[in-house]
């Protein structure tokens, strides 16, 4: 019934003079509740749907969306988007993916819960179990931004004026615990969360309690270091950040524009042998996972780069033209328009434990939490706030912050001689624990 | 493109939607009012339009809409929320309802939600809102802005210019049995620059806008002055050096660099960090926080500003709040519900991304006042440092205070001359005692060209920022040059 409504927009569409369209829908609900100090904070509770098209006049093409599903809200869309197509330039590149290259059969990767709705009251029961096990874990745990439980089910369906139309469901579930370790006046924040498509995958909300517990009060003590270089030891949050920005200077915009340390690097050695990053979009039940992309094309596993070896770019079927190449199938979907999107990202895992990559370092910095935006995505020049640990030899010996991390993705790319073996599938992107052989960290 | 024709809230969300406020305070009155210590209920109606030239040809023309309510129910320190993408009034009806049940759970608190009062400004009724404005004006300017940022410099070889319109139409019925509404017409012009010679590729961005008509663009050579600018940053990079590294004195251009003020005490300024006293701030009022050349404010009353608002999204008037007054920690940035949980006044702060978000403590325009230092003085004074004019992001942990932004344009200091331009690096810092260390302040005080957003706990709202010259004696500045 979802594509129905799709396939009534494209017609309609189609009679206002587009040569070719599509369309997707998307329809959620959501309900997240929070508490502080053992009480309720806010409970939030929604259902939203936005449909968006864009349509192609000949080579001209134009993007709308809307919240309002309204025949004549629809209407309105449908014709704005046409009119806007025929202002704008023919683009020899700009069209739907060839009709041929469309997935068949929709797989089925149990992206949604079957499990009855827990009622409000449970829900809220969760966020305070988790928040009053990071609050009993230890006494200097003297306050707290609160702890989240959250749900969202939604649906997804795409349709093209070729005659393609499926739709699938997901559902998510989140807990996420932040609290406060305080001593002789200072304070320390940190967080822990656990997420899945099933709620019977998520972590105990006790167990994430007393992690985020854990990480606030590693903190307590923190001092600022004198600005070194040496050894860096990523843990595998962080270490998932550096293969987002990977991910970023892959996708297919930021290489036709040029901008991208990426370029002109396709099977050419990009990192260490030891780096290996998948994107695999068909793992059942996985965060990431997608049984077709934005534009119906049928989605795989991707090797980004195999043992330090860039195999692939990240592409749509307008970037893949624009760069003479094939689509990866990557394309994402939201209220704006096409954009690249990964699936499951991952790093995979080496053999190596993290006690023993940081038991291999003499003098060095164990990275826990990387702030601000200092990626450079054009040229790789890299520079992060950063706070963690400090490694001597081999132990972690005291936490750091107001430190920064420098360099440049490609050389620390081809200075990864360290991959942990605790790669963990429990967000879109993930890495395993890294060591970096050198970094500047900057501080007094 | 008609359908934004100029008419007062009240009429549009009565004649599109039949939604009056009587009825607004009717459900209000049924399900809240007296049930709860406050409770609102926001209308919202939004139109946005993206134009995107890259390569010399449209890339992106697009043309969204997003419409819905939300409703709000307070008792204590507990909020729920409920909202609807369907504007009627059996779905009011239904969200009260969500809002209230969620706000029972607990006896109300018995302090009753302060009256909100005061007249609504003035600031940026325009002759022709920029997103009615002829689309063929638009896409010919963005041509123009390829063109010649391409003629700065021959070393450009990619441009990409946009151009976003937004109009917000915005009603709020508040417990009060106070309603108002808001027309925010907002723009932004960016234009980025990407430039090669000889294998090495950097890139240049510059933009600017704020609650203004597309011919604000046009008037006093302003598009030429952001092609020349992303040109020029681009081309100046590719010479860039890397950017030292460890502690030093800094030199903080004009304008934008005013993030730091966001970045450093904004956040921790905000009135739910205090009174959760999770901010590195808390409990620090009428103590010295910064060096008494300091005056910060924040100012959502100038007229035209990407950060201004006529009222912010609880119906409160914008005001303005001298955050730090000669060094002196003297004011926060309040919403409602934190004003009344800490007894102090609504500041016009309290601010939501769309209908969809309950609205939090935001900033507005955030500046510091000029002092009496010559800018040039001020950079012959550093034997040593860095110059800092134009950054990216930054971000901060309230609960700490650490603090970074990313500078992308700063050129290294010796012997108080300007020399090699560095590669960009991040700068990191305390926000208690970053500005203990501001031992210069410039008479250059300069707003930002009205590009910035700011994040928190997931919405995203227009603000500015604004600084004079500064000198800063003693921040780490990330960069790889030990």
């Amino acid at each position: 019934m979802n594509t129905d409504l799709l396939i009534s927009v494209l017609k309609r569409a189609a009679q206002r003079g587009a040569t070719a369209a599509d369309g997707y829908l998307v329809e959620e609900s959501h309900f997240g509740a929070s508490v502080r100090m053992r009480e309720i904070e806010t409970l939030r509770h929604s259902r939203e749907q936005r449909l968006s098209l864009r349509v192609f006049a000949g080579r001209a093409s134009a993007a709308a969306s809307t919240s309002d599903l309204s025949r004549e809200s629809l209407e309105r869309v449908v014709d704005e988007a046409t009119a806007l197509a025929k202002v704008t330039a023919e683009d020899p590149h700009a069209g739907l993916p060839e009709p041929s290259a469309l997935i068949e059969r929709v797989p089925d990767l149990d992206l949604a819960d079957a499990s009855d709705d827990l009622s409000p009251e449970e829900k809220i029961e969760i966020a305070r179990r988790a928040e009053a096990a990071a609050l009993e874990s230890d006494s200097r745990i003297t306050n707290s931004e609160g702890a989240e439980y959250s749900d969202r089910r939604a649906r997804y369906a795409y349709a093209t004026s070729h005659g393609f139309a499926h739709d699938y469901a997901t559902t998510s579930f989140g807990i996420s615990v932040a609290p406060i370790a305080s001593r002789n006046g200072e304070m320390q924040r940190d967080y822990w969360y656990s997420s899945a498509r099933k709620r019977a995958r998520l972590e105990d909300p006790v167990a994430v309690g007393r992690t985020a517990a854990a990480r606030a009060l590693r903190r307590l003590g923190a001092r600022k270091m004198k600005t070194v270089e040496v050894p860096v030891v990523f843990d595998p949050e962080t270490a998932a950040s550096l293969v987002r920005s990977i991910a970023g200077a892959a996708s297919g915009p930021s290489l036709y524009r040029r901008a991208s340390f990426l370029l002109d690097r396709l099977g050419t050695k990009i990192a260490a042998p030891a780096v290996t990053i998948v994107d695999d979009a068909l793992i059942p039940a996985a965060l990431g996972s997608r049984p077709f992309d934005g534009e119906g094309l049928a989605t795989g596993r991707t090797v980004l780069v195999r043992e330090g070896v860039l195999e692939s770019y990240l592409l749509d079927t307008y970037s893949a033209r624009k760069l003479g190449l094939q689509s990866t199938h990557h394309a994402g979907r939201d209220g704006s328009g096409v954009s690249i999107s990964t699936t499951n990202l991952m790093l995979l895992p080496g053999k190596t434990t993290p006690q023993e990559l940081i038991r291999s370092v003499k003098n060095g910095l164990y990275v826990t939490e990387l702030i601000g935006f200092g990626v450079n995505g054009v040229t790789g020049d890299y520079s992060r706030g950063a706070a963690g640990q400090w490694i001597e030899n081999g132990e972690l010996a005291y936490p750091v912050e107001e430190v920064t991390v420098a360099g440049n993705l490609l050389a620390m790319l081809a200075a990864i001689d360290g991959v942990g073996d605790d790669l963990v599938l429990r967000d879109r992107t993930v890495a395993p624990t890294i060591r970096i052989a050198r970094m500047v960290v900057a501080g007094t | 493109m008609t359908d934004l024709a100029p008419s007062r809230p009240e009429s549009f969300f009565s004649d599109r939607f039949s939604i009056t406020s009587g009825l607004m305070e009717r459900v209000l009155g049924g399900n809240l009012i007296g049930k709860v210590d406050d409770a609102d209920i926001y209308l919202e109606y939004r139109i946005n339009e993206e134009l995107v030239l890259e390569e010399g040809t449209v890339k992106k023309a697009s043309r969204h809409v997003s419409q819905g309510a939300g409703v709000r129910a307070q008792s204590g320190t507990r909020t729920g929320y409920a909202h609807t993408d369907e504007i009627s009034i059996k779905n009011l009806e239904e969200a009260a309802r969500q809002a209230r049940a969620i706000a029972d759970r607990g006896a109300t608190s018995g302090v009753l939600a302060l009256p909100t009062r005061g007249r609504p400004h003035d600031l940026y009724t325009l002759a022709e809102p920029p997103i009615v404005t002829d689309l063929a004006r638009k896409l010919d300017l963005l041509r123009r802005i390829d063109a010649e940022t391409r003629a700065v410099d021959t070393r450009v070889k990619q441009v990409i210019a946009s151009m976003t319109s937004e109009e917000v139409i915005m009603l709020i019925a508040t417990a009060s049995g106070w309603t108002v509404g808001d027309i925010r017409p907002l723009t932004r012009l960016s234009v980025t620059a990407i430039a090669e010679d000889g294998g090495r590729r950097e890139i240049g961005s510059y933009g600017g806008g704020g609650r203004v008509t597309f011919d604000f663009f046009l008037e006093e050579g302003r598009w030429r002055r952001f092609a020349a600018e992303a040109a020029r940053q681009a081309a100046l990079k590719l010479a860039a050096v890397d950017a030292p590294a460890g502690e030093m004195t800094v030199v903080l251009g004009p304008g934008w660099p005013g993030i730091l003020l966001h970045e450093a005490i904004g956040h921790g300024l905000e009135g739910d960090f205090n009174r959760k006293r999770t901010s590195a701030f808390a409990g620090r009022m009428g103590q010295k926080v910064a060096s008494e050349l300091v005056t910060v404010i924040d100012d959502g009353t100038i007229p035209n500003r990407r950060g201004s608002l006529n009222v912010d999204d609880e119906g409160t008037p914008t005001g303005r709040t001298v955050l730090i007054e000669n060094g002196i920690l003297t004011g926060y940035m309040q919403d409602r519900l934190n004003a009344r949980l800490m007894d102090m006044k609504p500041t016009g702060n309290g601010r939501r991304e769309s209908y969809a978000h309950p609205p939090m403590p935001r900033m507005t325009n955030t500046f510091m006042l000029a002092g009496g230092d010559d800018p040039e003085e001020i950079l012959k004074s550093v034997k040593r440092g860095l110059y800092a004019v134009t950054f990216g992001g930054g971000q901060v942990d309230i609960t700490n205070g650490k603090f970074v932004f990313s500078a992308s344009e700063a050129y290294l200091v010796e012997d108080g001359r300007v020399t090699a331009p560095v590669k960009g690096a991040t700068l990191i810092g305390n926000g208690p005692e970053a500005l203990t260390r501001v031992s210069r302040v410039g008479r250059d005080l300069k707003l930002d060209e009205g590009v910035g957003t700011c994040g928190k706990d997931g919405q995203s709202v227009p603000v500015g920022v604004g600084l004079p010259t500064i000198r800063i004696d003693g921040i780490t500045v990330g960069g790889t040059a030990v």
